[in-house]
């Protein structure tokens, strides 16, 4: 079995009185599309630089493919970066920015000319060798700037937050590309994002941050289906949390649980209720209509709202707006609720 | 009324871009460049030696005189002492410049900016009057390296034919020395500006793609700061050109271009070999920049 890719044992990063991470044990598996996910402030970033070498850790040890490297700096790190803000080098044209690894390691002009020719076909910028950054796109920064971590064949590669500039469509065009890419050349990816999208759609495992600390790892279908706690019920996505003498007379247990919105189902205030559902009365308070589907907030008996979301099938606008002011009976299978600790 | 008046200009842009430039526009051409015109144009007109009086009718003859073996000596040796101060003040002021722009802390950096600035606020004269009397041949700096029995190397510097004299005060190192702490502000800013400008994550990119320190130094720090270089070196190397209080407080008898200059157009009313001398360090600024350009040092701007 081959060692973890990386490996946090007991990793604390102290700025004065802030503990930025704390006592974080994290393993990284070889070859994974990897996410750190949490709020601004919450340690993802400098657990990232803390593996790039920018950042040392103020206790703890971080394992690169089995080897202890705390104290080594960024030059002596078999990883590579791609910055948020791309931090492309202005004063050289692309092929000089990509080739710049090569460079420093003394790697023949010839060579680095053909693995730079490589790298160009790979994020699709074929004979753009002699431009320079500033005559660039976002998007295509973008890729230059993964060229250039990837040229030097990183065992890991870093990204903090890259696509966080770029307009929504070049966004989700460049998510599919960089799965392409990492499944192509086999690196293991950390990816550093606040946006739970961008880490659902990407990951093949996803840590969400908090304080400083992990509140859970697993794969985007469990962090969606099965959060373990109330923070990453409430960040990854939207969660009716339900708890005491509501989930009571729900579930008949006073434990707090979580249900997402799409999967409860909007019926009528007197419809019979199957033998797998929990049931939940109400009225509908507000209507909000985004065209693929339709938000609902739905007062319950017991005072609580709930966000319910149906996508518009069969409806049109004029069809669900009528709902606005009526009594209606909530319904969603037994199986999809989640009981959260703490 | 008011509201009137702002639709007014509202409506013509150009007339109001015509009123905020029109003003400093007329003194730059009239004021700037005419006087620049003026210099050029009397510099080929000439003194006849026994009326005293400037002739003017278009000649060469002043030139000629500017050629001369005296006034090329004049401007070989500005132009050394200003070539001499720049890479001096340059090697002084990056480091500096680095540290406050890259290092300081908020506060820290506000001290120093105030501290390399502070100069500036006292009079020029009377810097250069206590430095006369820092390098005098009694003077701290003698006395400070009495107390270090460093005589010797001291006498050794003053002892080298044409930089050497009698003392430091006297010599043109002294004069060097004196043109280094002056202008030395001038290279600091742009430098510090030009460093401050360049992100830290090109700093972090170099070194995460395996450069050493001093290898980022060389690739990303030193050809990103070139421009702030370049900027520093204009001023310092045209304020020693036609700087005339420096070489007639310190410094031996030898002329620079500022000195001779001035005695000719005060002392003789050689207002003709004045504007014609004016010019070399005009040539010589164009050329520098020329070349400057060539290296790219515009580029950037």
């Amino acid at each position: 079995m081959t060692n973890p890719a990386i490996q946090f044992e007991k990793i604390s990063r102290h700025f004065g009185d802030v503990k930025a991470v704390d006592e974080v044990d994290l393993e990284i598996r070889d070859g994974e599309f990897f996410s750190m996910l949490g709020p601004s402030g919450s340690g993802k970033t400098t657990c990232l630089r803390m593996i790039a070498g920018f950042d040392r850790p103020t206790s703890g040890r971080i394992l690169l493919y089995g080897q202890d490297v705390s104290d080594l700096p960024p030059f002596q790190r078999d990883v590579n970066t791609v910055f948020q803000d791309y931090a492309l080098f202005p004063h050289m044209t692309i092929e000089g920015n990509i080739g710049y690894g090569l460079m420093i390691k003394k790697v023949p002009v010839s060579e680095r000319k053909r693995q730079v020719d490589e790298m160009l076909d790979l994020v699709q910028l074929p004979g753009f060798h002699w431009r320079k950054p500033s005559q660039l796109s976002g998007g295509q920064r973008q890729r230059v700037a993964l060229a250039r971590a990837l040229i030097n064949h990183p065992k890991v590669l870093l990204l903090d937050e890259p696509l966080g500039a770029l307009d929504l469509k070049l966004r989700q065009q460049m998510q599919v590309e960089l799965k392409a890419i990492q499944k192509k050349v086999g690196i293991t990816f950390i990816f550093v994002t606040h946006d739970q999208e961008e880490a659902l759609t990407m990951s093949d495992r996803i840590a969400v941050f908090r304080d400083g600390k992990i509140e859970q790892i697993g794969t985007p279908a469990e962090i969606y289906e099965r959060p373990a706690t109330t923070f990453v019920a409430g960040f990854v996505g939207t969660s009716n949390l339900i708890s005491g003498e509501t989930a009571k007379r729900i579930t008949g247990d006073a434990r707090m649980f979580s249900v997402r919105p799409e999967k409860i189902h909007l019926a009528t205030a007197n419809e019979k209720i199957p033998a797998e559902m929990y049931s939940a009365d109400g009225v509908v308070r507000e209507v909000i209509y985004l065209g693929l589907y339709t938000r609902y907030m739905v007062e319950l008996d017991g005072g609580e709202t709930l966000v319910v979301i149906e996508q518009n099938l069969k409806s049109t606008s004029m069809d669900v707006l009528k709902a606005k002011d009526q009594p209606t009976r909530l319904l969603w299978s037994k199986d999809h609720i989640n009981h959260l600790g703490a | 009324m008011l509201t009137r008046i702002s639709t007014y200009f509202y409506r013509r842009p150009n007339l109001s871009l015509a009123l905020l430039l029109g003003l400093p526009l007329l003194y730059m051409f009239v004021v700037y460049l005419g006087s620049l015109f003026a210099l050029l144009l009397n510099s080929f007109y000439y003194l006849e030696e026994f009326t005293g009086l400037v002739v003017r009718e278009f000649t060469l003859r002043t030139y000629v005189t500017v050629f001369s073996p005296t006034n090329l000596g004049i401007f070989g040796r500005t132009a050394g002492m200003a070539a001499a101060v720049t890479i001096a003040d340059a090697l002084i002021a990056f480091p500096l410049a680095y540290y406050i722009a890259k290092f300081a802390s908020r506060r820290a950096r506000t001290w120093l900016y105030i501290a390399v600035t502070v100069p500036l606020w006292s009079s020029y004269l009377v810097r250069v009057y206590s430095w006369k009397l820092i390098l005098a041949k009694e003077g701290i700096l003698s006395w400070f390296i009495n107390l270090f029995h460093m005589n010797f190397l001291l006498d050794w510097l003053l002892s080298l034919p044409e930089i050497g004299g009698s003392s430091l005060s006297l010599s043109p190192i002294g004069m060097f020395i004196a043109f280094c702490y002056i202008w030395l502000p001038y290279m600091i800013v742009p430098i510090q500006t030009a460093l401050e400008r360049v992100p830290k994550s090109l700093i972090e990119a170099s070194g995460d793609l395996g450069a050493s320190a001093s290898q980022t130094f060389r690739k990303v720090i030193l050809p990103l700061a070139y421009p702030g270089v370049i900027a520093g070196s204009i001023f310092t190397f045209s304020l020693t050109l036609g700087d005339f209080i420096v070489p007639q407080s310190l410094g031996n008898s030898r002329f620079f271009i500022g000195q001779a200059v001035y005695s000719h157009q005060g002392t003789s009313g050689n207002i003709p070999l004045a504007a014609a001398l004016t010019m070399g360090p005009v040539v010589i600024m164009i050329i520098y920049l020329l070349l400057a350009r060539k290296t790219g040092a515009f580029d950037a701007l």
